[in-house]
Protein backbone atom coordinates (compact mmCIF):
# COMPACT_ATOMS: atom_id res chain seq x y z
CA UNK A 1 0.00 0.00 0.00
CA UNK A 2 1.47 3.21 -1.35
CA UNK A 3 1.77 6.20 0.97
CA UNK A 4 -0.88 8.68 0.17
CA UNK A 5 1.62 11.79 -0.90
CA UNK A 6 -2.05 14.11 -0.92
CA UNK A 7 -1.63 13.91 2.74
CA UNK A 8 0.81 16.46 2.87
CA UNK A 9 -0.45 20.02 4.28
CA UNK A 10 -3.56 17.79 6.13
CA UNK A 11 -3.91 18.42 9.80
CA UNK A 12 -5.48 15.63 12.93
CA UNK A 13 -6.17 17.02 16.30
CA UNK A 14 -6.87 15.03 19.38
CA UNK A 15 -10.64 14.65 19.76
CA UNK A 16 -10.29 16.36 23.31
CA UNK A 17 -7.41 17.72 25.51
CA UNK A 18 -4.64 15.16 27.36
CA UNK A 19 -4.95 15.71 30.73
CA UNK A 20 -0.90 15.24 32.36
CA UNK A 21 -0.78 13.89 35.44
CA UNK A 22 1.95 12.93 38.18
CA UNK A 23 1.29 9.02 37.45
CA UNK A 24 1.71 8.66 34.00
CA UNK A 25 4.89 11.69 34.25
CA UNK A 26 6.37 9.24 36.80
CA UNK A 27 6.11 6.16 35.41
CA UNK A 28 7.30 8.00 31.81
CA UNK A 29 10.46 9.56 33.73
CA UNK A 30 11.03 6.06 35.24
CA UNK A 31 10.68 4.25 31.59
CA UNK A 32 13.60 6.71 29.86
CA UNK A 33 16.10 6.03 33.31
CA UNK A 34 15.09 10.02 34.46
CA UNK A 35 16.59 10.15 38.01
CA UNK A 36 16.09 13.83 38.54
CA UNK A 37 13.89 14.35 41.48
CA UNK A 38 11.51 17.14 40.10
CA UNK A 39 10.57 14.49 37.69
CA UNK A 40 8.87 12.28 40.93
CA UNK A 41 8.79 14.52 43.66
CA UNK A 42 6.49 17.65 43.88
CA UNK A 43 8.19 19.40 46.66
CA UNK A 44 11.65 18.95 44.35
CA UNK A 45 9.24 20.13 41.26
CA UNK A 46 8.25 23.31 43.44
CA UNK A 47 11.76 24.21 44.83
CA UNK A 48 12.75 24.54 40.73
CA UNK A 49 9.50 26.86 40.59
CA UNK A 50 7.30 24.63 38.71
CA UNK A 51 4.08 23.86 39.76
CA UNK A 52 4.28 20.51 39.60
CA UNK A 53 6.01 17.31 38.99
CA UNK A 54 8.14 18.38 35.68
CA UNK A 55 7.75 15.89 32.48
CA UNK A 56 10.82 14.73 30.91
CA UNK A 57 11.83 16.87 28.13
CA UNK A 58 10.76 13.61 25.43
CA UNK A 59 7.15 13.05 27.13
CA UNK A 60 5.60 15.55 24.81
CA UNK A 61 5.61 12.50 22.25
CA UNK A 62 3.22 10.85 24.33
CA UNK A 63 0.95 13.71 23.54
CA UNK A 64 2.17 14.32 19.68
CA UNK A 65 1.94 10.25 18.86
CA UNK A 66 -1.89 10.55 19.85
CA UNK A 67 -2.45 12.66 17.24
CA UNK A 68 -0.09 10.53 15.01
CA UNK A 69 -2.39 7.65 15.17
CA UNK A 70 -5.18 10.01 14.13
CA UNK A 71 -3.36 10.14 11.13
CA UNK A 72 -1.85 6.82 10.54
CA UNK A 73 -5.39 5.48 11.51
CA UNK A 74 -7.03 7.55 8.67
CA UNK A 75 -7.12 4.98 5.40
CA UNK A 76 -7.08 7.56 3.36
CA UNK A 77 -2.84 7.77 4.42
CA UNK A 78 -1.96 4.98 3.07
CA UNK A 79 0.15 4.02 6.27
CA UNK A 80 1.39 0.39 7.12
CA UNK A 81 2.17 0.91 11.14
CA UNK A 82 4.11 -2.39 10.98
CA UNK A 83 6.67 -1.05 8.42
CA UNK A 84 7.37 2.54 10.18
CA UNK A 85 10.83 3.22 11.78
CA UNK A 86 11.39 6.26 13.31
CA UNK A 87 14.21 8.65 11.13
CA UNK A 88 14.41 11.94 12.75
CA UNK A 89 12.84 13.63 15.82
CA UNK A 90 13.02 16.66 17.44
CA UNK A 91 11.50 19.35 20.27
CA UNK A 92 11.19 22.72 20.66
CA UNK A 93 9.90 23.67 23.81
CA UNK A 94 8.44 26.95 24.96
CA UNK A 95 7.73 26.17 28.70
CA UNK A 96 8.28 22.04 30.26
CA UNK A 97 5.11 20.07 30.59
CA UNK A 98 4.10 19.94 34.33
CA UNK A 99 1.33 17.80 36.41
CA UNK A 100 -2.03 19.28 35.47
CA UNK A 101 -2.07 20.75 32.12
CA UNK A 102 -4.30 20.18 29.59
CA UNK A 103 -2.84 19.79 26.66
CA UNK A 104 -4.36 20.16 22.93
CA UNK A 105 -2.49 18.66 20.01
CA UNK A 106 -2.59 19.46 16.43
CA UNK A 107 -0.54 18.06 13.84
CA UNK A 108 0.17 19.26 10.73
CA UNK A 109 1.34 16.52 7.85
CA UNK A 110 4.59 18.75 6.29
CA UNK A 111 5.99 16.70 3.76
CA UNK A 112 5.56 13.12 2.11
CA UNK A 113 8.61 12.24 -0.75
CA UNK A 114 9.45 8.69 -1.59
CA UNK A 115 13.37 8.16 -1.98
CA UNK A 116 14.95 4.11 -1.89
CA UNK A 117 12.59 2.70 -1.64
CA UNK A 118 11.32 4.20 1.66
CA UNK A 119 8.01 7.16 1.81
CA UNK A 120 9.88 9.95 4.12
CA UNK A 121 6.90 11.56 5.74
CA UNK A 122 7.07 14.59 8.08
CA UNK A 123 4.82 15.89 10.77
CA UNK A 124 4.80 18.82 12.73
CA UNK A 125 2.25 18.58 16.32
CA UNK A 126 2.11 21.85 17.85
CA UNK A 127 0.94 21.60 21.70
CA UNK A 128 -0.95 24.11 23.24
CA UNK A 129 -2.02 24.63 26.69
CA UNK A 130 -5.32 25.43 28.46
CA UNK A 131 -5.28 29.09 27.47
CA UNK A 132 -4.38 28.19 24.39
CA UNK A 133 -0.44 29.09 25.08
CA UNK A 134 2.24 27.12 22.84
CA UNK A 135 3.73 24.90 25.04
CA UNK A 136 5.98 22.85 22.81
CA UNK A 137 6.34 22.01 18.57
CA UNK A 138 7.12 18.36 18.05
CA UNK A 139 8.49 16.83 14.44
CA UNK A 140 8.61 13.83 13.47
CA UNK A 141 10.30 12.32 10.18
CA UNK A 142 9.29 8.26 9.51
CA UNK A 143 10.65 6.48 7.15
CA UNK A 144 7.85 3.73 5.78
CA UNK A 145 9.68 0.78 4.15
CA UNK A 146 7.56 -0.02 0.62
CA UNK A 147 8.62 -3.57 0.23
CA UNK A 148 6.75 -5.61 -1.90
CA UNK A 149 3.46 -7.25 -1.22
CA UNK A 150 4.22 -6.38 2.53
CA UNK B 1 26.07 38.89 28.55
CA UNK B 2 29.55 38.30 29.70
CA UNK B 3 29.99 34.72 29.45
CA UNK B 4 33.61 33.91 29.02
CA UNK B 5 34.42 32.23 25.84
CA UNK B 6 35.78 29.10 27.34
CA UNK B 7 36.60 26.00 25.36
CA UNK B 8 34.13 23.10 24.83
CA UNK B 9 33.10 21.10 27.88
CA UNK B 10 33.33 17.51 27.54
CA UNK B 11 30.40 15.74 29.09
CA UNK B 12 30.93 11.73 30.21
CA UNK B 13 31.10 9.14 28.69
CA UNK B 14 28.39 7.36 30.15
CA UNK B 15 27.18 3.92 29.94
CA UNK B 16 23.48 2.71 29.79
CA UNK B 17 21.80 -0.42 29.23
CA UNK B 18 19.01 -1.08 27.61
CA UNK B 19 16.89 -4.71 27.97
CA UNK B 20 13.50 -6.48 26.17
CA UNK B 21 12.00 -5.35 29.65
CA UNK B 22 12.94 -1.61 29.02
CA UNK B 23 11.00 -2.05 25.97
CA UNK B 24 8.20 -3.42 27.34
CA UNK B 25 7.99 -0.91 30.24
CA UNK B 26 8.53 2.21 27.41
CA UNK B 27 5.62 0.81 25.13
CA UNK B 28 3.51 0.62 28.07
CA UNK B 29 4.32 4.21 29.16
CA UNK B 30 4.74 5.58 26.02
CA UNK B 31 1.31 3.81 24.15
CA UNK B 32 4.11 3.08 20.95
CA UNK B 33 2.84 -0.62 20.81
CA UNK B 34 4.19 -0.94 17.77
CA UNK B 35 5.27 -5.32 17.31
CA UNK B 36 8.32 -4.59 15.94
CA UNK B 37 9.39 -3.44 19.59
CA UNK B 38 8.20 -6.46 21.01
CA UNK B 39 8.02 -9.76 18.84
CA UNK B 40 10.85 -10.78 16.78
CA UNK B 41 8.62 -12.62 13.99
CA UNK B 42 6.73 -9.17 13.49
CA UNK B 43 10.10 -7.14 13.34
CA UNK B 44 11.21 -10.27 10.98
CA UNK B 45 8.59 -9.30 8.39
CA UNK B 46 9.40 -6.19 7.95
CA UNK B 47 12.88 -7.24 7.53
CA UNK B 48 14.55 -5.76 10.42
CA UNK B 49 17.11 -8.23 12.40
CA UNK B 50 14.52 -8.66 15.21
CA UNK B 51 13.31 -6.58 17.82
CA UNK B 52 14.36 -2.94 18.05
CA UNK B 53 14.51 -0.53 20.63
CA UNK B 54 11.55 2.57 19.86
CA UNK B 55 13.89 5.36 18.76
CA UNK B 56 12.48 7.34 21.40
CA UNK B 57 13.33 5.27 24.02
CA UNK B 58 17.29 5.89 22.94
CA UNK B 59 16.40 9.79 22.74
CA UNK B 60 14.49 9.73 26.11
CA UNK B 61 17.46 7.49 27.78
CA UNK B 62 20.32 9.23 26.45
CA UNK B 63 19.84 12.95 27.27
CA UNK B 64 18.77 11.91 31.08
CA UNK B 65 22.59 11.94 32.06
CA UNK B 66 22.73 15.02 30.31
CA UNK B 67 20.02 17.05 32.84
CA UNK B 68 21.90 15.38 35.92
CA UNK B 69 24.92 16.77 34.79
CA UNK B 70 23.26 20.19 34.40
CA UNK B 71 21.83 19.70 37.98
CA UNK B 72 18.66 17.97 37.22
CA UNK B 73 15.97 20.85 35.77
CA UNK B 74 14.36 18.62 32.98
CA UNK B 75 12.95 21.94 31.92
CA UNK B 76 16.23 23.37 31.46
CA UNK B 77 15.96 21.30 27.82
CA UNK B 78 15.19 24.12 25.73
CA UNK B 79 15.18 22.32 22.26
CA UNK B 80 16.06 18.56 21.76
CA UNK B 81 17.18 16.76 17.76
CA UNK B 82 18.24 13.61 16.55
CA UNK B 83 18.66 11.63 13.23
CA UNK B 84 18.38 8.03 14.05
CA UNK B 85 21.30 6.17 12.20
CA UNK B 86 20.66 2.90 12.38
CA UNK B 87 18.14 0.49 14.74
CA UNK B 88 19.23 -0.99 17.97
CA UNK B 89 18.47 -4.58 18.17
CA UNK B 90 17.95 -5.82 21.53
CA UNK B 91 17.71 -9.67 22.03
CA UNK B 92 15.80 -11.84 24.41
CA UNK B 93 17.83 -12.37 27.42
CA UNK B 94 21.00 -9.97 27.38
CA UNK B 95 21.40 -6.38 27.65
CA UNK B 96 22.84 -3.77 25.09
CA UNK B 97 24.89 -1.35 26.10
CA UNK B 98 25.00 1.99 24.70
CA UNK B 99 27.69 4.76 25.55
CA UNK B 100 27.01 8.49 25.67
CA UNK B 101 29.26 11.28 25.39
CA UNK B 102 28.68 14.86 24.64
CA UNK B 103 30.55 17.93 24.48
CA UNK B 104 28.90 21.55 25.64
CA UNK B 105 29.81 24.36 23.85
CA UNK B 106 30.65 27.85 25.26
CA UNK B 107 27.36 29.09 26.26
CA UNK B 108 25.79 31.78 24.44
CA UNK B 109 23.41 34.90 25.90
CA UNK B 110 20.14 32.62 26.90
CA UNK B 111 21.36 29.05 25.26
CA UNK B 112 23.94 26.79 25.76
CA UNK B 113 24.59 23.78 22.72
CA UNK B 114 25.67 20.24 23.58
CA UNK B 115 26.36 17.62 20.97
CA UNK B 116 26.03 13.94 22.06
CA UNK B 117 27.53 10.56 20.31
CA UNK B 118 25.74 7.51 20.85
CA UNK B 119 27.50 4.58 20.21
CA UNK B 120 27.21 0.85 20.70
CA UNK B 121 29.19 -1.85 20.09
CA UNK B 122 31.34 0.90 18.46
CA UNK B 123 28.63 2.27 16.00
CA UNK B 124 27.08 5.42 16.47
CA UNK B 125 23.23 5.11 16.78
CA UNK B 126 22.69 8.59 16.19
CA UNK B 127 23.62 10.24 13.41
CA UNK B 128 22.86 13.97 14.72
CA UNK B 129 21.76 14.38 18.55
CA UNK B 130 21.95 18.07 19.57
CA UNK B 131 19.99 19.25 22.81
CA UNK B 132 20.01 23.47 23.65
CA UNK B 133 19.90 24.11 27.07
CA UNK B 134 18.80 26.86 29.33
CA UNK B 135 21.67 28.30 30.92
CA UNK B 136 19.53 29.96 33.72
CA UNK B 137 18.49 26.52 34.65
CA UNK B 138 21.86 25.60 35.32
CA UNK B 139 24.17 25.74 38.22
CA UNK B 140 26.93 28.29 38.13
CA UNK B 141 29.64 25.56 37.96
CA UNK B 142 28.27 23.85 35.05
CA UNK B 143 28.12 27.03 32.25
Amino acid sequence: MPVNPDSAGRRYRLTEPYLVNRQKLREFASAVGAKAPACFDVAAARALGYADLVAAPTFAVVIAQAAEREYVADPTAGIDFARVVHAEQSFHHHRPIVAGDQISAELTVVSVAERAGLAMVTTRTDLSDAAGQPVSAVTSTLAVRLGAGG
Amino acid sequence: MSAPAGPATAIGPFELRVTRGDLVRYAGASGDFNPIHYSDDAARAVDLPGVIAHGMLTMGLVIQPLIDWAGGDPGAVLAYDVRFARPLAVPDGAAVELTVAARAAAPEPGRMTVNLTVTSAGQKLLGKAQAVLDPSRIPSGRR
